[in-house]
């Protein structure tokens, strides 16, 4: 005698705790084996490259902000360097030293933010009341520079907005201080844990060939063994005058990426520490035309830069044909990239597993769905 | 008059219970609150002891919402079987030296049999709610018991087999005559209970059934209202009972210094086992389930035979 089975069509989102906000999975499964998967998003669309058609070059800043909320520092950078190029404007040696402090800062708050959801959806309550403790200090630092704990609109084409208050640097290297310790703290906690390896050694195994073929980057692609990181393949800003290591493992699965992303806050501490050491007591922080004129005219022509975000590799490519408002703005948002591969990923997999490889992706919807 | 004892004995414990599960749930919350670096409930009452009489009041006044393609009869009865068997199978425990309900010749037989029955109110809730997430919940619920209901079962052989009877007063009369507690003798048997009682509570890290990361809810992911009060009750009553029960195999019971009464004593150990779990559920993460499987049939119940083995050899050996 034989049972009659049948594939179970199992939707996973837009609404789920464990899709980070609005994402949809189409999940095909035989008992607990997923057969197909197929991502749908676009739950969180704003047309973001079409709103920049129609604003002024400075207004568009703010928009950059809603990309991957978590890293908007540097989302910032990406876009006012973009328009630098085009205008060629020379940047103030303190304004640059400002925007790697903040972006670092703004780095390891977002892998802290990953580190605890990650372990929630591997089902560990704790951690992420100890990360987002941590995480908080760091958004006050970039708080007191800005205004803002996460949208920041801290960059300006041309420099920064705002200056460091008396005693911020202080601050800071007090702050990183208190963070590499606490990066000890969680690294006996849970990387050691039974429990947490079982369910990522061996998870979501992704190949060297895979991570080139679809154009992933960021900590996914290190965690690979594609050793690509903008900071020290194509230095741009000032990186190139800091001391640091790239993170790379062979092992591809998601316990590399996890290790990968640990080692990434802590090269992160080192590049702020030396900046806080290395920057100029005082300075401009802003180009002076900038400073100036709201309403920048670019010279006709185009300009791509790209930066090495949180989660990988954020591009933006600026059109300008000599006007106020720029003729065409596209954005590689890395998360959008690299959310494809789940489709190849998930397959094989336990449902169990979906939430383990989908959070070791670290994906930000609002970056997915510009 | 004999019928009224046993009426007022089933009323008092119930309301013991229900008081016993309302600062069960705010000491677990406190006690993580504090684990995580934060103060747990806070604003309802002094220390927040009203928190989990807000908490049942909001569920009793929700709306009671039956999902259109459920199946009806099945959807209301699967609280109640989940939740009587919990209470039921404390009839049996002896809280003190003159302090108890039933005492039962089987009661061990008693308890486990009875507790098991739970299972099926679980499966019957993932069924009868007609959503893929709470089907998925049972089915690993269903699965998980029964593989962990084995090793349960064969630790607590061992307790049987040197005490030689099921009644839960014969044998913390014997932990008293050989002056300790059966967790010495039996040590191999409290650990394989203790990891396979978690199991069988769906507790953190086994709490597979209503993995919130992945399956929304579990099995009562469709329940609303004071239907799944009475899942969470289940719960809850039935943690203690598994407590309770490792108190009276394992830790003596009522035995105490004298200074304090036995049932003070009983309710201490017992706190000491729930706190244990509060403990692992702030610390780990949630268990694979392949290796859970593998876990339960390849580890603890070769061991828990292991222990029955020694047990005997030791028992016969003794004389």
């Amino acid at each position: 005698m034989s049972i009659k089975t049948e594939e179970m069509v199992l939707n996973m989102g837009p609404q789920h705790p464990s899709t980070h906000g609005v994402f949809r999975l189409k999940l095909h499964v035989s008992g607990e084996t997923i057969t197909k998967a197929e991502p749908v998003m676009g739950y969180l669309h704003r047309g973001s490259e079409k709103l920049a058609e129609g604003f002024i070059y400075t207004q568009f800043i703010p928009y950059t902000d809603r990309l991957d909320y978590l890293n908007a520092m540097t989302n910032n950078y990406v876009y006012c360097a973009g328009v630098e190029k085009l205008l060629g404007w020379e940047i103030p040696e303190r304004a640059e030293y400002l925007r790697v402090i903040t972006m670092e800062l703004n780095r390891i708050a977002s892998h802290l933010v990953w580190w605890g959801t990650y372990l929630l959806d591997i089902g560990a309550l704790s951690p992420f009341l100890y990360a987002f403790k941590d995480r908080e200090i760091v958004l006050d630092r970039l708080n007191e520079i800005s205004g803002a704990r996460m949208t920041f609109n801290y960059m300006r084409v041309g420099g920064v907005k705002w200056d460091a208050p008396a005693g911020w640097i202080e601050k800071v290297q007090e702050t990183v201080k208190q963070i590499s310790e606490s990066i000890e703290m969680f690294n006996t906690l849970v990387t050691g844990n039974e429990i947490f390896q079982s369910r990522t050694i061996g998870v979501g195994k992704l190949t060297k060939e895979q991570v080139i073929d679809w154009g992933l980057s960021g900590p996914i692609a290190r965690a690979s063994g594609v050793n690509i990181d903008l900071r020290k393949t194509e230095p741009y800003s000032i990186y190139d005058r800091f001391d640091f290591d790239v993170p790379v493992a062979e092992e591809g699965d998601a316990y590399a990426r996890y290790k990968v992303r640990i080692a990434e806050i802590r090269e992160s501490i080192k590049i702020v520490e030396q900046a806080c050491s290395q920057i100029p007591a005082e300075g401009e922080i802003i180009h002076k035309k900038g400073a100036r004129i709201m309403m920048i005219k670019p010279p006709a022509g185009e300009a791509y830069t790209r930066a090495e975000a949180s989660k990988g590799e954020i591009g933006v490519y600026v059109v300008s044909n000599g006007k106020t408002k720029p003729y065409r703005v596209k954005l590689r948002r890395p998360s959008f990239v690299n959310v494809a591969i789940l489709q190849d990923l998930l397959v094989g997999a336990s449902i169990q597993d979906v939430v383990a490889i989908f959070g070791s992706l670290d994906v930000v919807l609002g970056e997915v769905d510009a | 008059m004999e019928l009224v004892y046993i009426i007022l004995y089933a009323v008092i414990t119930l309301a013991v219970l229900l008081g016993a599960v309302t600062y069960a749930i705010l000491f677990e919350r406190k006690v993580i609150g504090y684990m995580q670096l934060r103060p747990g409930p806070n604003r309802h009452g002094p220390w927040g002891m009203l928190q989990t009489v807000a908490d049942v009041m909001k569920l009793l006044m929700k709306e009671d919402i039956i999902p259109k393609n459920a199946d009806k009869k099945v959807f209301i009865l699967a609280p109640i079987i989940a939740f009587v068997p919990s209470f039921a199978i404390f009839a049996s425990i002896s809280w003190s030296d003159n302090i108890y309900g039933a005492d039962l010749n089987i009661g061990l037989l008693y308890f486990i049999g009875i507790s098991s029955i739970t299972t099926l109110g679980v499966l019957m809730g993932g069924w009868s709610s007609n959503n893929k997430y709470s089907l998925l919940g049972a089915i690993r619920g269903v699965a998980q018991v029964i593989s962990y209901e084995i090793p349960l079962v064969l630790s607590v052989l061992g307790v049987v087999i040197l005490v030689g009877s099921l009644n839960f007063r014969d044998i913390v009369y014997y932990q008293e005559s050989i002056g300790m507690w059966l967790i010495i003798p039996q040590f191999l048997a409290f650990v394989v209970y203790m990891i396979s009682a978690i199991a069988e509570l769906n507790r953190s890290p086994f709490d597979l059934p209503e993995a919130e990361s992945e399956l929304v809810s579990g099995y009562h992911t469709e329940y609303s209202g004071f239907r799944f009060a009475f899942f969470m009750l289940a719960e809850y009553v039935y943690a203690y009972a598994i407590a309770a029960l490792a108190t009276t195999l394992f830790l003596g019971g009522w035995l105490g210094p004298a200074f304090l009464p036995g049932i003070v004593w009983f309710f201490l150990k017992m706190s000491v086992i729930v706190f244990f779990w509060f403990w692992l559920r702030a610390t780990l993460p949630r268990a694979r389930v392949d290796n859970l499987m593998r876990f339960g049939w390849k580890v603890l119940i070769p061991l828990a035979l292991l222990n029955i083995v020694i047990t005997s050899i030791i028992k016969v050996w003794m004389g």
